[in-house]
């Protein structure tokens, strides 16, 4: 007994004095992966640059807010966090950072006095980053960005994310190990793998997240890698495996929409839309090239195989028949304006339908607020206008708003699981809310 | 009280086809451009956003998207001895308002001019005699030649993605084309329309007379588009709701579909909407524009805005109201035939033969505002004037553009207008008739014209412009001469019923009737400042720094619909100002 009870006393000792170095112990923060020269100057337009890949934008900048002075509420499965000021301000941004404090935030979520950043800074990402890049970023904010002096509301979060040990332990779990190594030696594909996985933080929405909400994989030698995830309550689709969003898509289309936000299939809507208008519409053809090639040897690039004929919906429809079912009819009246009989819209403007991942999506949150509130594509350089498909909450009830989008994921080659009454009036009410 | 804004490099006279086209052109030079626009701002959606646009009483009858009469509008008279009276409610043409101006509610048939039509006194002159010309026609040369104009058909119907066929590309005739057009540098960007089951029979029986049908020039796109801006259209989906709506489906190239959001990008472009400009204010020697007064609604006051470069980009009716306004060149006495503002007002001689079959199902609710079959065999260019004893001519053609429940449908003759036999004749005849129409040149005359009314003022004060047109008898020989032409193809096609539209000799103008809103001339270009107000270039004679765009241009009215020409003459005007005005600013002239 005495024996057992002393290796117990041990080993709560043990405990004792591990969780005691947690809570205590400083954080270590992780140095360049990567010397530079010493006199190593960052080249012009590289900050700026460097900010547009990594896109600091998205969250830095609240809607009509000053740039990058923070204070956007994001809304993530463990509560709300409030994005900090990153301006040059030495009150409240980071002008006070040296450069390793400023690469420790990217690269271990860590802020100069120690304290811990939010997981929704996607330090799991920019660990990543080269040295290059966080020198580029240092330099942007530091040098290049107004200063402004604001403040952030307190982020409201649950246990265990509100407790700095809490996140510490959180990170031990989900960090991997810094650095980047490419896995081609063809500089397209490593450019990509670079863009996809550090700056450009895809894995942040688009692969899932595990059950301590760490992304379940950071690198795409892992299949869980952009296999599909949730971000505000929308499916970021897959962009790989069976159901990819991007399956059978050409180089082209990869570029075009991350360029412009529309191709000849899709149109990029909910938060990925906030990607394209600060991000991916900044990006040199040579980037785009290179994600589109690291993204295209994720999938099948052989083109989906052509629907021989009519399809059995596009009959029905194109049959006008008035005895039809509620759903082809709502159809009819509301969506083959544009999106046409067969489901397939038109090139770069109206998205098709059939095979569309916002359609078939898992969750039916985007598609059902897609039919209530319409959307609008961002302005882009190579393609301005901001084509706008118009919301229909005014003239659906719910009951066919859940025919309509039932109907829309069971039509042509779609099949997926019906929409419910509940999941509608659900959406419509937060959207009155809103 | 009026306040004075800080000066811009260039103030734009409204935002339709013109004025975004000139913002996107003068933009690119990096100047600080200001475009004022009487109207209200307009996008797709919300503004014409499906399917709430798609409301014929809204805005097929009660006009939605036109100018109100009680803010602005004219007075009219058809001869010289007549007291006008205001244009109290629009008929027979329609002027619009707001962002995107008549851009957003046009059919969208986008045609080019002949090239005779560009030298049209000339060619009446060397071919037929200046004897042809009867007294008091007032016809002109443009200054313009077509080969020159050439490149700016091209550029405006590849901005705005024209579907077509061409009939003559560098001189070769093509096949299912136009072979009487003027020749094209290429083909049009989109392959034409689908035809309805009407246009398809006047195909048929027009290729059996001998005759040479072509599918019209559109602005409804035949499938998806990227333009020289990054802007796009889409597909027509063939609802029927063009002319007096805004497109849906951005699918009709206007200025929203076409320009504008690729405009708004630049930072140096701004505008404001429900600003009337009232005026162009002159320098003391009169020989420059200093800059507009517009009145801003939202402040309630009048604002002086000064600039270097004044573009007048109104409706071509409104172009010249500002002129009269302001003084810009002396105004057209049509006694002394002295001064130009105002000259050469002219319209559009139509006619149409209707035909009526009872087993034919034409699906009328499937259209567009330009799908359908024209033929040129009678164009101003293929007829003898000495012989027929007018001058003009017409393209013939054949299309449903809609079937609107309250405007659409058309009754054979005798059928009551009211009452349980009407309703009988709408069971009956909704989707069996079609029409042939004829859409005709109008010339010029001393005495049809534009100059301020003695009378009527508008809410701001100022005089309202005063409109003398009355049709002539050269254009009514002209439409009489289309009718027998069209009424053996219409007999040819073999109709249960068929009946003519055309005017007759004695006809007067009715402004009650929708006609057309083809109103062109009154500032008109040419050689010489004697006999028009802009050089070839659209620059006023008298200031160097106004330029006048749009069909006020036009010296007299050509056989097509004017939307090919305005939007060409725009881009022209633009080269001109960007490539010479510009770098050394002075008469071009």
């Amino acid at each position: 007994m005495n024996r057992v009870l002393r290796v117990l006393l041990i080993v709560a000792a043990i405990a004792m004095v591990a969780f005691l170095a947690f809570l205590y112990v400083p954080v270590q923060r992780t140095p360049a992966q990567m010397v530079l020269a010493a006199d190593y100057a960052v080249p012009e337009g590289a900050g700026a640059y460097a900010m547009r890949i990594a896109d600091c934008a998205a969250c830095h900048t609240a809607e009509g807010g000053q740039p990058f002075a923070g204070g956007r509420a994001i809304i993530s499965p463990v509560g709300t966090i409030y994005s900090s000021n990153i301006t040059p301000d030495p009150e409240t941004g980071v002008g006070r950072y040296t450069l390793s404090e400023f690469r420790a935030a990217l690269y271990d979520g860590v802020r100069p006095d120690g304290s811990h950043l939010y997981p929704a800074m996607p330090y799991e990402n920019y660990r990543k980053l080269t040295e290059q890049d966080i020198r580029a970023l240092y330099s942007y904010f530091q040098n290049d960005v107004p200063p402004v002096k604001a403040t952030q509301p307190l982020n409201d979060l649950a246990f265990p994310f509100n407790l700095s040990w809490g996140l510490r332990a959180w990170k031990w779990v989900a960090l991997g190990e810094p650095g980047f190594t490419a896995r081609s030696s063809d500089a397209d594909l490593a450019r990509g793998q670079y863009l996809v996985e550090g700056p450009g933080h895809c894995g942040a929405c688009h692969s899932p997240r595990n059950a301590l909400m760490a992304q379940a994989a950071l690198t795409g030698a892992d299949p869980a890698f952009l296999s599909g995830g949730q971000i505000a309550g929308w499916t970021a689709p897959p962009l790989r495996g069976a159901i990819s969003a991007i399956q059978g898509w050409s180089a082209h289309d990869i570029t075009l929409i991350l360029a412009t936000a529309r191709n000849a299939h899709s149109a990029i809507n909910g938060e990925m839309q906030l990607v394209v208008r600060d991000s991916s519409q900044y990006m040199t053809d040579g980037d785009l090239t290179a994600i589109a090639a690291y993204l295209g040897a994720l999938n099948q690039r052989a083109p989906k195989p052509a629907a021989e004929g009519q399809t059995d919906t596009e009959k029905l429809l194109i049959s006008a028949d008035p005895s039809m079912d509620l759903g082809p009819r709502l159809y009819l009246d509301n969506c083959a304006a544009c999106h046409f009989t067969n489901g397939r819209g038109a090139d770069e403007v109206f998205p098709e339908l059939d095979g569309s991942s916002l359609v078939t999506a898992e969750s039916p949150t985007g598609l059902i607020s897609m039919i209530l509130q319409g959307g609008e594509l961002p302005s882009t350089a190579v393609r301005p206008a901001r084509l706008r498909m118009p919301g229909f909450a005014y003239r659906l009830s719910d009951d066919e708003v859940a025919t309509l989008a039932t109907f829309l994921r069971q039509a042509w080659s779609n099949n997926t699981d019906a929409v419910t009454v509940d999941e509608v009036s659900g959406l419509r009410q937060l959207d009155t809310a809103n | 009280m009026a306040r004075t804004d800080p000066k811009k490099d260039v103030v734009i006279i409204g935002l339709g086809w013109t004025g975004s086209i000139l913002g996107m052109e003068l933009a690119q030079e990096g100047l600080e451009i200001l475009a004022l626009e009487r109207g209200p701002d307009r996008e797709t959606v919300p503004d014409f956003e499906y399917p709430k646009v798609i409301d014929e009483l809204k805005y097929g009858i009660r006009l939605g998207f036109m100018q109100k009469p009680k803010k602005s509008t004219l007075t009219i008279r058809r001869t010289l001895d007549e007291v006008a009276q205001p244009y109290r409610r629009l008929g027979s043409f329609l002027p619009g308002d707001g962002v995107g101006g008549a851009g957003i509610h046009w059919n969208g048939q986008t045609w080019r001019p002949l090239e005779i039509e560009l030298r049209l006194k000339s060619y009446v002159e060397e071919t037929f005699g200046a004897a042809t010309i009867p007294d008091g026609m007032t016809i002109q040369d443009w200054g313009v030649n077509y080969d020159e104009m050439e490149p700016y058909f091209d550029r405006f119907e590849y901005m705005a993605g024209i579907a077509g066929k061409a009939g003559n590309i560098k001189g070769e005739i093509q096949a299912g084309g136009n072979p009487f057009e003027a020749p094209r540098s290429r083909d049009f960007p989109m392959p034409p329309m689908k035809q309805g089951v009407d246009a398809q029979m006047f195909a048929k029986t027009a290729s059996a007379l001998g005759l040479h049908p072509f599918p019209r020039p559109s602005a409804n796109a035949t499938q998806s588009y990227v333009n020289e801006y990054g802007m796009q259209l889409g597909p027509c989906n063939y609802c029927g709701f063009c002319e007096r709506y805004g497109c849906a489906n951005y699918s009709k190239s206007s200025p929203q579909t076409c320009i504008l959001d690729a405009l708004k990008r630049m930072p140096n472009f701004s505008y404001k909407v429900n600003s009337e400009v009232l005026k162009i204010e002159l320098a003391e020697d009169g020989k420059t524009a200093t800059g507009v007064t517009y009145f801003d609604e939202a402040a309630q006051e009048e604002v002086f805005q000064p600039a270097d470069l004044v573009i007048v980009a109104a409706y071509s009716l409104h172009n010249v109201h500002l002129m009269l306004l302001s003084g810009i060149g002396e105004p057209w006495d049509p006694v002394q035939q002295t001064g130009t503002t105002g000259k050469n007002y002219s319209y559009q001689m139509n006619g149409a033969t209707s035909l009526f079959f009872k087993d034919v199902e034409f699906n009328p609710f499937a259209a567009a505002g330009s799908n359908g079959i024209s033929i040129d065999d009678y164009a101003i260019s293929q007829i003898d004037f000495a012989k027929e004893g007018f001058i003009g001519g017409s393209y013939i053609t054949a299309g449903i553009s809609n079937g609107q429940p309250i405007r659409g449908i058309s009754l054979p003759e005798g059928t009551p207008s009211w009452g349980a036999s009407w309703k009988q004749g709408i069971g009956d005849w909704y989707g069996h008739a079609m029409s042939i129409g004829s859409h005709g040149s109008n010339m010029a005359y001393r005495d049809c014209y534009l100059d301020l009314d003695p009378t009527y003022t508008d809410p701001h004060g100022r005089s309202l412009m005063r409109m003398t047109f009355n049709w002539k008898d050269n254009d009514i020989r002209m439409t009489q001469f289309m009718r027998s032409k069209i009424e053996p193809i219409a007999e040819a096609m073999q109709p249960d019923s068929w009946q003519s539209s055309y005017k007759a000799e004695g006809a007067q103008y009715d402004v009650r009737p929708y006609q057309t809103t083809h109103n062109v001339g009154g500032a008109i270009m040419g050689t010489d400042p004697k006999t028009s107000s802009l050089n070839r270039y659209l620059q006023a004679w008298g200031q160097h720094n106004v330029f006048v765009m749009g069909a006020s241009a036009f010296p007299q009215n050509i056989q097509y619909n004017p939307t090919g020409m305005v939007g060409a003459l725009a881009y022209w005007a633009a080269d001109a100002i960007r490539n010479d005005y510009l770098p050394n600013p002075r008469p071009l002239v």
